[in-house]
């Protein structure tokens, strides 16, 4: 059960927008049914896989939550002084849902992220410095400027890179987990998908193999209302996201994704039943997407008022501090303590990145193939080092507001 | 030695490499119990068994996902698209991923995607197709088409010892057609490297997959009946494609033709025409000439299907066509 009173927007009674954003199938959502789906749901608190996590880990929750909201507000600064080079997607009200899931994980498991799952990455070792370089295109950022944003990985620390085409990642985790199995490791596959993703034949065909394969892998739908613009009634003309577990003979769970506690235990529990040899989960988090598909999208299709119910009522962050007083017995100035050491770690990896240098243009050439190790420029570049003299933002760029044209 | 075919030589690789390298597998639809639908994987469950040789869902995009997902994790596998027609379902995996994947993210994807492929088989619009071109466009990718059954043994074990995706295109139409004598030991042919199958002075044929056999039954007619001296190059790696043996042909006879079963627009043959255009404009006696499917969906119908296809006839007319230029 809720420990707190403040957990009232609950996934199974969001009200906000209920027109929009539930009138799938018969035009009704379903009022969350815990006994339907094994989970944490119907578990005792005592039994709650959180309820194992030492008080420090619990704090440990709160820390990730904080810098990934935290490192993104930096971001957005950066992005008005047009340092960061692309768009910049946020995660604004899913902080739960990516540390709370990732933080089930073993160090030895794999997950891939999703664009809002910058939490997910800094629990499994992604650094706030990498961040900023990547989003700022440095030539010593993960990927050497190649790909943006938080588009990259490090199978030695536990994540792979995802890609811009959605639900790809699912059959890529197959494989990964097909390996696990393959090889007898005692090892978990983590991907994550939205609710537009689900729609993806890539989705249907990665799950499916994995189901049938009896893979260790976990498929975490997070459903926070919105694919880019399309909300969720336009994207299935299923009841919930959940009930697609049945189709692939696997368990579902749905769980609260803004309680970072019930994220832990719905995804600990199916990383536990990966890891004894119990195959494919498919977990439901429900949450909501306050900021735009990227920073440019000014959200003109939410319906009035949604987003700041959500920011008042259902902010994860205010929830879990709330968890922290009444539960760990944490006083304010712990809290602030973290909030500070939190925004000196930006401070000070803001500082690094800044100093970072582009990369050198011909490093574009280099790395498409194993061999040969290195493209030759075209003729018309041979003898020179760089393609122009200045390398200008083009005007307008991350500002265009996608409906009327205007910057 | 006793001579084996063209589809025996592949999978005799396939057992070969299986052997020797432990992370090797192989991956399909009905490729298991069945042997695939040409049996080119025939006799491989029972050797490696089911955690090496996997049945898969009808899935494209799951089956080349999975690939790739354990190539990062060190496995080398081998993926069967059961006709290659069938791999323009995972060209968003394919091209989008995978192509990528070691450039944007330093992510190794080892892995070889092969499949049955190409025409003169009555096998209609979806059992008949070329797609290479599509991805020869595609950074990232390398591209073999085996015409002889040494070429693909050796390409083979050399496509799974890559560190890079290989997209390795067999054609059906020569799998128990050709035959070859495979050479003592560990047979690789190098990717990248193109084979002289003819050598000759008057004019050259630029080739590869089943149209190498056209080609040289051409030149044979062409020889028989006019005298001419035709040189046949079988690129067998269409990318990267081996400029140095393209180049050194057209500089050798000055007169080109280049040929294939694909269809015209848009296909290779404009690649390589373009490349001896900007690299052997002056040593040309003539315009580079092409002789490819017509721009038309492969019909089924023999009569419809032959006239679609390059024919040993027209490559004979589009040869006397250069040296009488």
């Amino acid at each position: 059960m809720p420990a707190s009173g403040k957990r009232k927007a609950g996934p199974g009674n969001r009200e906000p927008g209920t027109e929009t954003r539930g009138a799938s199938g018969n035009g009704k959502r379903a009022e969350l049914d815990g006994s339907r789906f094994p989970g944490p749901r119907s578990q005792s608190a005592s039994d709650r896989a959180s309820a194992k996590l030492t008080r420090d880990q619990k704090i440990d929750l709160y820390y990730w939550m904080r810098l990934t909201r935290s490192l993104e507000e930096r971001l957005v600064a950066l992005y008005r002084q047009t340092k960061v080079v692309g768009g910049l997607f946020r995660s604004l009200g899913q902080e739960a849902d990516a540390v709370g899931s990732a933080y089930a994980l073993e160090r030895r498991d794999i997950l891939s992220p999703l664009i809002r799952n910058l939490g997910s990455m800094l629990v499994k070792g992604a650094t706030p410095l990498e961040i900023l370089r990547q989003y700022m295109a440095k030539g010593d950022s993960p990927t050497r400027g190649r790909e943006l944003n938080i588009h990259f990985g490090d199978t030695d620390r536990g994540f792979i890179g995802q890609i811009s085409p959605l639900g790809d990642m699912v059959p890529v985790m197959a494989g990964v987990t097909m390996t696990f199995k393959m090889r007898r490791q005692d090892r978990v596959g983590l991907v994550y998908v939205g609710d537009g993703a689900t729609s993806t034949g890539a989705f249907h065909e990665g799950i499916n193999l994995a189901a049938v394969q009896r893979l260790p892998l976990v498929v975490i739908v997070e459903n926070n209302g919105y694919a880019y613009s399309t909300p969720i009634s336009k994207q299935t003309a299923a009841r919930q996201f959940v009930d697609k577990a049945i189709g692939y003979g696997v368990p579902g769970a749905q769980a609260d994704g803004n309680d970072v506690l019930a994220v832990y235990d719905v995804t600990k529990a199916a990383v536990d039943r990966a890891r004894s040899g119990g195959g494919v989960s498919l977990i439901e988090v429900m949450t909501y997407r306050r900021k735009g598909h990227a920073e440019h999208d000014n959200q003109s299709y939410v319906p009035a008022g949604e987003i700041d119910r959500w920011a008042a009522e259902n902010d994860p962050l205010d929830r879990y501090r709330v968890v922290m007083r009444e539960e760990l017995g944490a006083t304010d100035e712990e809290i602030a303590a973290i909030d500070a050491r939190v925004v000196r770690d930006i401070d000070a990896a803001t500082d690094e990145a800044e100093k970072s240098p582009p990369p050198d243009p011909l490093d574009a050439l280099i790395g498409v193939y194993a061999d040969p190790p290195r493209e030759r420029p075209l003729w018309f570049r041979e003898g020179t080092d760089r393609a122009v003299d200045v390398n200008e933002r083009p005007e307008g760029w991350g500002t265009w507001s996608g409906r009327t044209g205007s910057v | 030695m006793a001579e084996i075919t063209y589809l025996e030589a592949l999978r005799e690789a396939l057992v070969e490499e299986m052997d020797r390298d432990e992370n090797v597998f192989c991956m399909g639809e009905d490729i298991g119990a069945y042997g695939g639908a040409f049996k080119v994987t025939d006799g491989l469950l029972s050797r490696f068994g089911e955690s090496r040789v996997i049945d898969t869902p009808i899935s494209e995009i799951g089956i080349v996902g999975a690939a790739a997902g354990a190539g990062h994790m060190g496995m080398r596998p081998v993926v069967e698209m059961q006709f290659i027609d069938f791999i323009a379902n995972a060209y968003d995996i394919l091209t989008n991923y995978v192509a990528t994947a070691r450039y944007r993210a330093f992510l190794p994807c080892p892995m070889v995607v092969r499949g049955p492929s190409g025409g003169y088989v009555r096998g209609g619009p979806f059992h008949s197709q070329n797609p290479e071109a599509g991805f020869i466009h595609t950074p990232g990718l390398k591209v073999v088409y085996p015409a002889t059954a040494e070429d693909a043994k050796g390409l083979m074990k050399s496509a799974i010892r890559d560190d890079d995706c290989v997209l390795f295109f067999e054609h059906k139409y020569l799998y128990r057609r050709i035959k070859g004598e495979m050479p003592q030991g560990d047979h690789t042919v190098p990717i990248g490297r193109a084979r002289l199958a003819r050598e000759g002075r008057d004019v050259s044929i630029i080739t590869y997959a089943a149209t190498v056999w056209k080609a040289l039954e051409a030149a044979e007619q062409l020889e028989a009946q006019d005298g001419l001296s035709v040189e046949v190059l079988d690129l067998r790696t269409l990318a990267p494609l081996d400029d140095e043996a393209i180049f050194a042909t057209v500089r050798k006879t000055n007169r080109v033709l280049v040929l294939h079963e694909d269809t015209r627009t848009g296909g290779i043959a404009g690649e390589i025409t373009s490349r001896i255009n900007e690299s052997c404009f002056e040593w040309l006696d003539a315009p580079v000439l092409r002789v490819t499917a017509h721009d038309i969906p492969l019909p089924y119908a023999p009569s419809l299907e032959d006239f679609v296809l390059p024919q040993t006839s027209d490559i004979v007319r589009a040869v006397r066509r250069l040296a009488a230029y």
